[in-house]
C-alpha cells in the first residue's frame, strides 16, 4: 500500500504521522511545493515579531523526524496533475508519482483583492515563510504599513506587525473586525480596542487603488471617499481560497473547496482530501463548508488518515472556532455564534473592561459562543457545544451569568456527591 | 505503573491549597491565577470541585499546537507544554474541550498541568485527599478515560450519531 | 518580605486613588492588619472623630501571612473607629477577599472622607478605581455581588460589600465578603456605608512571590499544617461540627446565655447544636448541614454550608433561599438561638442567612432582639411598637420577622438597628442591655467562666470573645486546664490570650488556629516569610503594643477605665442553674490585679514607662 500525501501543512503531516500509526507497513510520501521543512503558517507571525527564529515555525523539530517514522518527505516539489485513471500524479518534472490512496491537503492560497495596482513591490500577503522574511526585513519601526483586511488572518498579522512597532492602518470592508469570526459588538469592541493600542482601524471602506508613494514613501493606498494613506508596505489578507487548480481534469469534484463524503473521500475513490482545501462536515450544521482553521486542519488529517488506512471512521463534524490574540485582548467564537432560529442567548458586556460574553443555546444546549477578554477556561465552550450536554437548570444561571461556563460543564458531566470522580 | 491524578469533589473544601502549591511549583509564586489546577464552587449546592487537565487520551492541544509545542512525557504520561517553543497562538486553549489550557498573562504562552514530573504539589497540598495520585490501574485508569469520552462526544463514533 | 508595600489610599471627598509605600518602620512594630491599621488609624485620625462623620477612616488590611500557602492566611481586618461602640472597632474576615487584595499587590486600602454620591471601589492589580454604585445601591449584599460579578464579567473577581442595614444605619452592620464570610462586629459596615462606598471588588493576579526564606517557609508551613491536622480541635471538631462544637459542651458547663443572659442553660441547646445540623429533617430526609467549606488557605475548614428546610414556615413561599449558603457558626447560633429562647434551627439558619444577605452582626442582632424580647414580656415593648410582632422569648416567627425588618431598616427594624445599649435605654431600662462599652456579649456566659468576665470587661472594642479567649484553658484546656469557676490566675490568663490574639490578628492567620498553634508555631511561619527576626516573644510584645495603642486610642476617645465593666445582672444576679449556680462573676477579684500585669494606674490608663516600654 502507498500513500502519496500533496500538502506539507499541518492537514498533511498530520496524516502523514497517523498513517505511520495505522499502518506501520505502508509507503508514505510527503510532498510540498514549498522549499522550506514543513512548517506552519500560524506561526508566521511569531516569527515576524523576533519571537521564534524560523525553526520555531516549523511543524516538527527534530531533523529526522520523518525519516525516523519512515515517512519520504519531498519539499519544493510540485504536483501539476492528478491522473485517477492511472493512479498516478504527475510532478513538475514531468516525472509521475504512483499511489494506491492518494490524499489532498494542497490547503489555500491567499486571494488578490481586485485592486490597481496590487501587483507592485512592496504589497504582499502574509502567507509563505519567504513573505513572512520579506514584510520582517520591510517593516520597520514607525514605518507605514496599511494592512488591507481585518478577518482572521489579518487580525492575527495586526498583531505581529503592531508589536514590531510600525504605524499601522487597517483596511476593513466589513463594518466590523472580524465579522465572520464576532458580531457587532464583539468586532466593535476589539476595533476600539486596536484604536487604543494605537492602531488605525478604518472599517466598511475599501481600497480603491494602490499608487506608487509620495513624502519619501514607497506606496499610497486610496481608499473609498478620497482619503489616501501612505505605506512602505501593504499587506493583504483578504481572505483565502482552496488550492484546487491542479484538479482540473481529475474528475475530483469542486465546490467551494474539495467535497468530501463523511469517510474524508473525494468523488473519486481513492482520493481523500484534507484541511484548508477541503469542504468537510461543519459539527454545528451538519453541512460541508470549508473551515481553513488549524483544529480542522489537524482533526481532518487524523480522519483522513485512519480511512485511507481502512478503518471506516465516520467524520461527525468539526466545529468551527477561532481564537485570537490582539495586542493582549483574548477573543474567541465558537460553533453557531451568530445563533440559531428561536434559540435563547445570554449576553454580557463590561465596555470599559474589555469584556464580553456572548453564548447561543438551542434549547437546553449550548451551540455557538463569542468570548471577549475573558481567557479562563475558553475551550469548555468546545466541550459543551460538542459534547451536546444538555444543561438542565445550568441554561438558566448561564442566562443569569454566562461567565459560569466552568461551573455549568462541571455540574453536567461530574457527579458532585459522593460518588468518586477520577481523572 | 502509570500514576494518575484523583479527584474527589466530596471531599473538597475549597480551601485552595492546591491552587497554592501549583503555582508555587510552577510560577514560584502564590498566585491561583496562574494555577493549573482550579477548585471551583458551586454556592447553590454548596459543593467544591477541584478540576484540572485529565491528561486525557485524545490530546486535544497536543494535536491542535501548529508548533509542536506540546508533547507527552513517557514517564508520566502527561502532556507537557514545552515553553520555549510554544509560540502563544492559544489555538490550544479552544482545542481543549475540558477547558484546562489556560495562559500565563505575563508571558502570553500556554500553561497546563503537567503532573509536576510525577510528583504533583496539589496532591501533597490537599488536607483532606480531595486530590491524591494514586496507581492508575489500581483506582479504574480506563473509567477515567470512559468519564471524557462520554462527556466529549468522540469524533471517533463509528455509528453516525452526530445529527 | 511578605508585605506587598503598598497601600491604596482612597480619598473620598476628591474621588481620588492614590498608591503609597507601606510604612514599614511601623510594620516591624506591628507586623501588619489589625496592629499595622491600628496604628494608621491612631496616627491619622482624632480619636474623638464622630465615627460617622468623614473624618472617620476605614482600613482595610491584610497581614504578611495572608495569600501565602500557611493554613488560614486568607484573613483581613477592618480598622475604623466603631459607631456602635465609640471605641475602636476591629472586625476580622476570613473568606478570599483578603488573600485576593494581597495578590492584587496591596497590604491595605485606606478609605477617607465620604464619597458625594455611592460609590464602590474597583480594584484589579495596580488598576484602582471608583466607580458610581448607582445600581447596587440599595440592594443586599448578594444582590450586589452578582449584579458586580456579571457587570465585570469576571467570576473571579471577590467582593466585600455592605447590605441595606448598613446603609439604613444600622450600628451594628457588617462587611460582607464572599457571600457568607464577615467583618462582622461593631458596625464597621456601618461605617462604610456612612462613606457612602457601598462594595470593594478585587482581582489580583500578581500573586506573592517575596518569600524571605521560601525553603523555610515551605518546611515550617508543612510541619504547622500537620500541628492542625493531629490536633483533636482542628483536625476534627472543628471540620467536623464547626464552631458550633462548642453548643452542647458550653450549655453542659453552664455558660450558655439564655433569654437575654437570665439564664445559663437553653434546654433546646441540643436542638441546635452542630450535632443536630446533621439530623435529616422529615420533609426532605436531608440534613441541615451540606458541608464544611474552608476559607482562603485553611485547611481546618470550620465553615458551615447549609440548607433550610423547604417546607418550613420561613421559606416554603420563597425559593430564593432554598439554596445552600453559610450555614450558623456557633456564635449566631447562640444569640438567634439560646438568648431567644428559640430552638428551630431552621428559623435560626434562615435568620443567619439573613443576616449575611444585609450585613448583620448575628451576635449584636440576636442580643438586642433578645433584649427586646425581655421588654415585651415585662410590657415595656408593645405590640404596637413592634408593628405587631409577638415578641416573646422562644417564638421563631418573631425572630425571622425582626432579622427581615433590621435587614432592611424598616418598621420595627429600625429600633432593633441601634443595638441592645440604645433601645434599652430608649425603653429606659438600660441595665437589661448585655453588653460592654455598648457592644452586645457574644457566647459565654462570665458566671460560668470567670476570666471571660474581665475578657469582656477590658476588650478594646466592647464585649468580645474574640479578644482574649481564655475558654480555650478554662474549659478545653489550651493551653493548660483552668478552672471556670475561680478567678485567681485569670487576669494573667486573660492578658497572655489578648496579647497573642493582637499578634494572631496582625499576622494574616486566623485565631482559630490557636486552638493547636501557640506562637511558637506561628513564629518560625511569620520568620521565614518576613524579615524582622519574629521570635514568639517578639509577637507577644507586639500583641501587647496592639493592646496598649487601641487602649490609648480609647481613653482618648473618652472610652476610659469606668467602662471595664458588665451589667449590672452578671455581677449581681447569680447563675440558676449548673456548675456555677449560684455564682455571679467576679470581676473586682481580677480587674486590679490585670490592670497591674499591663502596668497600667488603677484607673485602667496606660503609665508612661508602660507605653515608652511598649514603644507606643
Amino acid at each position: 500500500m502507498r500513500h502519496l500525501i500533496i500538502g506539507a501543512g499541518p492537514a498533511g503531516v498530520i496524516a502523514a504521522e497517523h498513517l505511520r500509526e495505522t499502518d506501520p507497513q505502508a509507503g508514505i510520501l510527503l510532498i510540498g511545493d514549498e522549499p522550506e521543512p514543513p512548517y506552519s503558517r500560524m506561526a508566521l507571525p511569531y516569527y515576524l515579531t523576533g519571537n521564534i527564529d524560523e525553526r520555531g515555525t516549523h511543524l516538527r523539530k527534530s531533523a529526522d523526524h520523518f525519516d525516523r517514522l519512515g515517512i519520504e518527505l519531498r519539499t519544493g516539489t510540485r504536483v501539476t496533475a492528478i491522473e485517477p485513471a492511472d493512479k498516478h500524479v504527475r510532478l513538475e518534472d514531468g516525472r509521475e508519482e504512483a499511489y494506491d490512496r492518494l490524499l489532498l491537503a494542497t490547503g489555500s492560497s491567499p486571494a488578490t483583492p481586485p485592486i490597481p495596482g496590487i501587483e507592485q513591490e512592496g504589497v504582499t500577503p502574509c502567507w509563505t515563510l519567504e513573505q513572512g522574511r520579506a514584510i520582517a526585513s520591510g517593516a520597520r519601526p514607525d514605518s507605514p504599513v496599511v494592512l488591507l483586511g481585518a478577518g482572521f488572518i489579518g487580525s492575527i498579522v495586526l498583531e505581529a506587525l503592531a508589536r514590531r512597532g510600525v504605524e499601522l492602518h487597517v483596511v476593513e470592508m466589513g463594518d466590523r473586525m472580524v465579522p465572520r469570526m464576532m458580531n457587532e459588538t464583539a468586532g466593535g469592541l476589539l476595533k476600539e480596542w486596536c484604536e487604543k493600542k494605537g492602531v488605525k482601524v478604518h472599517v466598511s471602506t475599501r481600497a480603491t487603488a494602490i499608487q506608487s508613494g509620495r513624502n519619501g514613501h514607497r506606496l499610497a493606498v486610496e481608499l473609498e471617499g478620497g482619503e489616501v494613506l501612505d505605506a512602505d508596505l501593504v499587506i493583504t489578507a483578504t481572505g483565502v481560497r482552496p488550492n484546487t487548480g491542479l484538479l482540473e481534469g481529475s474528475g475530483v469534484q469542486v465546490d467551494q473547496g474539495i467535497l468530501i463524503d463523511r469517510n474524508m473521500q473525494t468523488s473519486v475513490e481513492g482520493i481523500y482530501a484534507a484541511g484548508d482545501v477541503a469542504q468537510g462536515r461543519d459539527f454545528s450544521t451538519g453541512e460541508y463548508s470549508v473551515q481553513a482553521i488549524q483544529p480542522t486542519a489537524a482533526e481532518h488529517g487524523r480522519l483522513a488518515a485512519l480511512n485511507m488506512a481502512g478503518r471506516n471512521v465516520p467524520h461527525q463534524g468539526t466545529l468551527n472556532m477561532n481564537v485570537l490574540d490582539t495586542l493582549g485582548l483574548i477573543s474567541s467564537s465558537f460553533g453557531l455564534w451568530q445563533g440559531v432560529e428561536g434559540g435563547d442567548h445570554a449576553e454580557l458586556l463590561n465596555r470599559p473592561r474589555y469584556r464580553y460574553v456572548n453564548l447561543q443555546f438551542e434549547e437546553d444546549r449550548l451551540v455557538g459562543g463569542t468570548c471577549l477578554g475573558l481567557t479562563e477556561h475558553i475551550g469548555v465552550l468546545h466541550g459543551l457545544i460538542q459534547s451536546r450536554l444538555p444543561l438542565g437548570v445550568w441554561k438558566e444561571r448561564l442566562m443569569q451569568d454566562p461567565t459560569r461556563l466552568m461551573e455549568a460543564y462541571l455540574a453536567c458531566t461530574q457527579s458532585l456527591s459522593a460518588c468518586k470522580v477520577l481523572h | 505503573m502509570l500514576k494518575s491524578l484523583a479527584l474527589e469533589p466530596a471531599k473538597c473544601t475549597g480551601c485552595l491549597q492546591c491552587e497554592l502549591a501549583c503555582s508555587w511549583e510552577n510560577e514560584a509564586s502564590f498566585n491561583p491565577s496562574k494555577s493549573r489546577i482550579r477548585v471551583f464552587t458551586f454556592h447553590e449546592e454548596g459543593r467544591f470541585a477541584p478540576y484540572t487537565c485529565t491528561q486525557c487520551a485524545e490530546a486535544w492541544c497536543l494535536h491542535a499546537c501548529p508548533v509542536e509545542a506540546i508533547v507527552i512525557n513517557g514517564a508520566t504520561g502527561a502532556k507537557e507544554v514545552i515553553e520555549d517553543v510554544c509560540v502563544g497562538c492559544k489555538v490550544c486553549t479552544i482545542a481543549c474541550p475540558f477547558g484546562t489550557v489556560n495562559y500565563n498573562h505575563d508571558t502570553g504562552k500556554v500553561i497546563k498541568c503537567d503532573l509536576c514530573g510525577g510528583d504533583p504539589a496539589c496532591a501533597r497540598a490537599c488536607p483532606t485527599e480531595a486530590i491524591t495520585w494514586v496507581d492508575a490501574d489500581q483506582t479504574g485508569y480506563d473509567r477515567m478515560q470512559a468519564w471524557a469520552a462520554r462527556s466529549v462526544e468522540s469524533i471517533d463514533a463509528t455509528q453516525g450519531g452526530g445529527a | 518580605m511578605s508585605w506587598a508595600g503598598k497601600i491604596l489610599r482612597v480619598n473620598l471627598n476628591a474621588g481620588t486613588v492614590t498608591p503609597e509605600p507601606l510604612n514599614m518602620e511601623w510594620a516591624m512594630q506591628y507586623l501588619g492588619q489589625r496592629g499595622l491599621a491600628t496604628k494608621y488609624l491612631v496616627e491619622e485620625t482624632d480619636p474623638k472623630v464622630d465615627p460617622l462623620s468623614p473624618d472617620n477612616k476605614l482600613i482595610m488590611a491584610t497581614g504578611p501571612l495572608t495569600g501565602t500557602m500557611a493554613s488560614t492566611g486568607g484573613r483581613y481586618s477592618v480598622i475604623t473607629k466603631g459607631p456602635l461602640t465609640g471605641a475602636i472597632a476591629c472586625s476580622n474576615s476570613g473568606g478570599f477577599f483578603g488573600a485576593e487584595l494581597k495578590h492584587a499587590g496591596w497590604d491595605m486600602i485606606i478609605f477617607e472622607g465620604r464619597s458625594p454620591k455611592p460609590v464602590y471601589l474597583y480594584v484589579e492589580d495596580d488598576h484602582a478605581e471608583l466607580i458610581p454604585a448607582d445600581e447596587i445601591w440599595g440592594k443586599s449584599v448578594w444582590e450586589t455581588d452578582q449584579i458586580l460579578h456579571e457587570k465585570h464579567a469576571d467570576p473571579l473577581i471577590r467582593i466585600a460589600a455592605v447590605g441595606r442595614a448598613a446603609e439604613k444605619g444600622c450600628l451594628y452592620a457588617a462587611i460582607v465578603n464572599d457571600l457568607h464570610r464577615a467583618a462582622g462586629r461593631s458596625g464597621v459596615g456601618t461605617v462604610m456605608a456612612s462613606k457612602q462606598v457601598k462594595a470593594v471588588v478585587v482581582r489580583g493576579t500578581k500573586g506573592i512571590s517575596n518569600i524571605r526564606d521560601p525553603e523555610a517557609f515551605e518546611e515550617v508551613t508543612e510541619a504547622a499544617k500537620k500541628v492542625l491536622a493531629e490536633n483533636a480541635v482542628t483536625g476534627e471538631g472543628l471540620p467536623k461540627y464547626g464552631t458550633q462544637v462548642l453548643m452542647n459542651v458550653i450549655n453542659e458547663i453552664g455558660a450558655m446565655p439564655t433569654r437575654n443572659m437570665r439564664d445559663v442553660q437553653f434546654e433546646g441547646a441540643s436542638k441546635i447544636s452542630g450535632e443536630a445540623m446533621y439530623e435529616p429533617r422529615e420533609s426532605d430526609g436531608k440534613p441541615n448541614l451540606v458541608t464544611n467549606g474552608a476559607c482562603f488557605g485553611c485547611t481546618i475548614a470550620c465553615g458551615r454550608i447549609s440548607t433550610i428546610d423547604p417546607t418550613h414556615f420561613t421559606i416554603k413561599d420563597k425559593p430564593q433561599y432554598r439554596h445552600a449558603s453559610g450555614g450558623l457558626e456557633y456564635e449566631a447560633a447562640w444569640a438567634l438561638g439560646s438568648d431567644e429562647g428559640i430552638d428551630d434551627l431552621d428559623a435560626l439558619t434562615y435568620a443567619n442567612f439573613l443576616c449575611n444577605e444585609d450585613g448583620l452582626d448575628p451576635i449584636s442582632f440576636g442580643a438586642t432582639v433578645a433584649a427586646a424580647m425581655e421588654l415585651y414580656e415585662m410590657g415595656v415593648i408593645t405590640r404596637e411598637d413592634t408593628g405587631g410582632i409577638e415578641l416573646k422569648f422562644g417564638n421563631a416567627e418573631a425572630l425571622a420577622r425582626c432579622a427581615e425588618l433590621t435587614a432592611r431598616g424598616e418598621g420595627f427594624g429600625q429600633v432593633l438597628g441601634l443595638g441592645s445599649k440604645r433601645l434599652c435605654e430608649k425603653y429606659g431600662h438600660p441595665d437589661l442591655s448585655m453588653t460592654v462599652k455598648g457592644q452586645e456579649f457574644p457566647a459565654y456566659d462570665p458566671r460560668g467562666i470567670q476570666g471571660m468576665g474581665l475578657a469582656y470587661a477590658t476588650s478594646n472594642r466592647g464585649a468580645c470573645h474574640l479578644r482574649g479567649y481564655s475558654v480555650a484553658s478554662e474549659v478545653l484546656g489550651i493551653p493548660y486546664k483552668t478552672d471556670p469557676l475561680v478567678t485567681e490566675g485569670k487576669a494573667e490568663l486573660v492578658k497572655a490570650f489578648q496579647d497573642a490574639t493582637g499578634a494572631v490578628d496582625s499576622s494574616g492567620l486566623c485565631v482559630f488556629t490557636t486552638f493547636a498553634w501557640t506562637l511558637e508555631d506561628i513564629a518560625p511561619q511569620i520568620d521565614a516569610a518576613c524579615e524582622g527576626n519574629w521570635t514568639p516573644e517578639k509577637l507577644q510584645e507586639v500583641g501587647e503594643r496592639v493592646w496598649n495603642l487601641e487602649r490609648k486610642y480609647n481613653i482618648e476617645a473618652g472610652i476610659t477605665g469606668k467602662y471595664d465593666t458588665l451589667p449590672k445582672r452578671l455581677l449581681k444576679e447569680a447563675a440558676k442553674t449548673g456548675p456555677a449556680k449560684g455564682m455571679a462573676n467576679r470581676l473586682d477579684e481580677m480587674l486590679p490585679e490585670y490592670y497591674s500585669l499591663r502596668g497600667w494606674t488603677p484607673d485602667g490608663v496606660p503609665t508612661p514607662e508602660t507605653l515608652q516600654r511598649l514603644g507606643v
